[in-house]
């Protein structure tokens, strides 16, 4: 044991203890779970005499999590000994988690590297849930988890519309062409000296600019629709595509070209079967930079002025009105797309740049 | 091809048909700290059917040189041929495999398809192809290794590969630089032996870059000793060996003959260094 874990058993075990003390001062039957939960952290300092496996550490802290749950309807206001409990489970989770990364690194529980953002998300979320509701936190300024999610579920319909105006039409959209248009200029320009030297300057530049200021501009060019959010995108994606891709096609060493001269190969021939492959991780390196900035440029672009339907209006609107619930459900809405764009292109990555230094050595 | 070798061997009149000829060859390359003459005033005919090895001190012009033969450089002044045509029109003809002093292997393609490249590129149908491959990745003792990538190879199997490359599609003029530098004694050797068979066996013309002497006289008709500060040619030793050169050559009283006068050739070049 780890003098970090020795320390967190120690505080964990003893909050316990103390929370157990003071809990008597309530009717027995009050908060029942919570009482067993306390009493089993309690007895958990024992493994300081008996070996305590790591997988009952998880088990005792899942039972914190839901007496503290249950517990938050049946104390209000919530008693010292509770808020203990919390920290508790909360220690319990971190000592866990520790063990369980120390386990995996011992290559005695392979196959649980999930398990740990897991538990990390779990604790946040209950945290969050027991703070907000345990301390009445006005609902506009932090609603709790469980309410957002009622929201979310009881919503689906305006999110899902908000989704498809947004995400699969103004992101996807204007993130192909971006991208696209990135991709094509940068083989023109890297062809021209001339190009090359003067617009990749230009490109660094505007990269640099907060390039959403153009929304209100496109608004004006392509109207309310998800078009001019399109146009944003691409303005947006449009030079980072670029840049990557021109330093990308210059990544080739001196003597990996020096090879394809001797061979007497084309222009083509030395693109496709050299340049190219060499640029993918720069390129990949843009996508997934473009991926992020896409979604941040529709929905902020949709504060502008939009039809009465998107994740961005549906934000600014619900801020309005107060109901901040369902302004946590987009948020959450476009947490998930965002990671999972993210996710599907560096999969994508992984198995086109397989030999690439930086992804050779992981499985 | 004897015949051949018996006229270059007796360095009298012109050869029969020079591969490669340059004359008053010069290449001086503009850096920070002012010019650096990496070629001056280089004489040299390489006649069809020879192999010439060439040897000197770290940065003598031994890379240099073979470059400009494969137009990967331009010369300063002086003249260069390579079967008569300029060295620009003998690359685009694809008169030369070249093996660089690195593998220089594409990371991205396994072994099979780095030796497919220059096949590929030069349009091989895709069944001579495969009959290609095989066979050179058999010579070079790759067999077996086709589909791993470069970085799953050691650093002397990577060499191999890459003069299986270069092998692949049967230039009539080699160009080796210092290929054989990251491998161990045995597979040295092995190497040896087996680029002499094939040498032998193909009246292919190969220019060889080496630091070792028993190599160099090992396997040369003709030796280019050069020296650096300026890259020059001070000696070229043609070999009075016989073609049939068995590995235990290298005990005779005439094999370490001209190993000397290498070794000599090579001192002076370094004592000159000193004068200056
Ligand atoms: N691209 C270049 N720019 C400037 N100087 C160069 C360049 N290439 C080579 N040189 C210089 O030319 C000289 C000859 O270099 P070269 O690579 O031909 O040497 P070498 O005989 O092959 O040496 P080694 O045995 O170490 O490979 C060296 O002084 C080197 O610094
Ligand atoms: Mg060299």
């Amino acid at each position: 044991m780890s003098q970090l874990q020795y320390y967190l058993a120690l505080v964990a075990g003893g909050l316990c203890a103390a929370g157990l003390a003071l809990s008597f001062a309530t009717p027995l039957e009050t908060a029942l779970v919570l009482k067993a939960f306390l009493a089993l952290g309690f007895l958990s300092l024992l493994r300081f005499t008996l070996p305590l496996g790591l997988w009952a550490d998880g088990a005792v802290a899942a039972l914190g999590a839901v007496a503290v749950l249950a517990g938050l309807a049946a104390l209000d206001p919530a008693p010292p000994f509770f808020w203990m409990a919390l920290i508790a489970t909360w220690l319990f989770a971190w000592l866990f988690v520790e063990r369980l990364a120390a386990a995996i690194r011992a290559g005695r529980a392979t196959g649980f590297g999930m398990l740990i953002p897991l538990v990390f998300g779990v604790s946040i979320l209950l945290f969050w849930e027991v703070v907000t509701r345990g301390t009445h936190v006005p609902q506009v300024i932090l609603p709790p988890p469980s309410q957002v999610w009622t929201r979310l579920i009881a919503s689906l319909p305006t999110l899902w519309a908000d989704f498809q105006q947004t995400f699969l039409k103004a992101v996807l959209a204007g993130y192909i062409m971006g991208c696209a248009a990135g991709f094509a200029v940068a083989i023109l320009v890297d062809r021209s000296p001339f190009l090359k030297a003067g617009l990749l300057p230009t490109g660094n530049f505007v990269s640099a600019l907060p390039i959403i200021g153009i929304a209100p501009i496109m608004v004006m060019w392509f109207g309310f629709d998800w078009q001019s959010k399109a146009a944003v995108v691409v303005a947006m994606t449009f030079f980072p595509m670029l840049v990557n891709t021109v330093s990308g096609l210059n990544a080739a060493s001196s003597i990996e070209r020096d090879l394809m001269r001797t061979y007497a190969a084309n222009y083509w021939q030395t693109l496709f079967k050299l340049r190219l492959p060499a640029a993918a991780p720069f390129i990949f390196n843009a996508l997934k930079i473009n991926s992020t900035l896409a979604l941040i440029g529709a929905i902020v672009a949709e504060f502008f002025g939009t039809p009465i339907v998107g994740m961005g209006f549906r934000i600014s609107t619900e801020v309005g009105r107060l109901n901040i619930d369902l302004v946590w459900a987009e948020i959450a809405m476009a947490a998930v797309a965002g990671s999972a764009f993210y996710g599907v292109i560096a999969l994508v990555e992984r198995s086109v740049t397989f030999w690439h230094p930086s992804v050779r050595g992981r499985a | 091809m004897t015949t051949d070798l018996s006229a270059a061997n007796m360095d009298k009149g012109p050869p029969p048909q020079a591969v490669v000829s340059a004359q008053n060859l010069s290449l001086t390359f503009g850096t920070n700290d002012g010019p650096v003459h990496a070629l001056s005033d280089v004489n040299l005919t390489i006649a069809k059917g020879e192999f010439v090895s060439f040897i000197g001190p770290s940065g003598c012009g031994k890379t240099t040189f073979l470059r400009t033969i494969a137009d990967l450089e331009q010369p300063s002044s002086g003249t260069l041929s390579i079967n008569g045509m300029t060295p620009r029109q003998a690359r685009e003809t694809r008169a030369y495999g070249y093996v660089f002093q690195a593998p220089a292997l594409y990371p991205w393609r396994t072994i099979e398809k780095n030796v497919a490249l220059p096949l590929e590129i030069m349009g091989y149908p895709k069944a001579e192809q495969a009959q290609r491959i095989a066979r050179t990745m058999e010579l070079v003792n790759l067999a077996g290794f086709e589909q791993k990538f470069p970085w799953q190879l050691s650093g002397g199997m990577q060499q191999r590969a890459s003069i299986a490359r270069a092998l692949a599609f049967d230039a009539d003029l080699l160009l080796m630089d210092e290929p054989f530098g990251a491998l161990d004694e045995i597979v040295r050797d092995h190497l040896n032996s087996e680029l002499l068979k094939l040498w032998a066996a193909t009246n292919k013309t190969i220019c060889f870059v080496t630091h070792s002497i028993p190599e160099a006289v090992y396997l040369s008709t003709k030796i280019v000793v050069m020296s650096p500060r300026p890259g020059r040619v001070t000696d070229v030793i043609e070999s009075t060996l016989p073609k049939e050169r068995p590995l235990d050559i290298r005990e005779t009283p005439e094999f370490l003959a001209i190993a000397a006068r290498v070794r000599d050739g090579l001192r002076a070049g370094h004592s000159y260094e000193d004068v200056v």
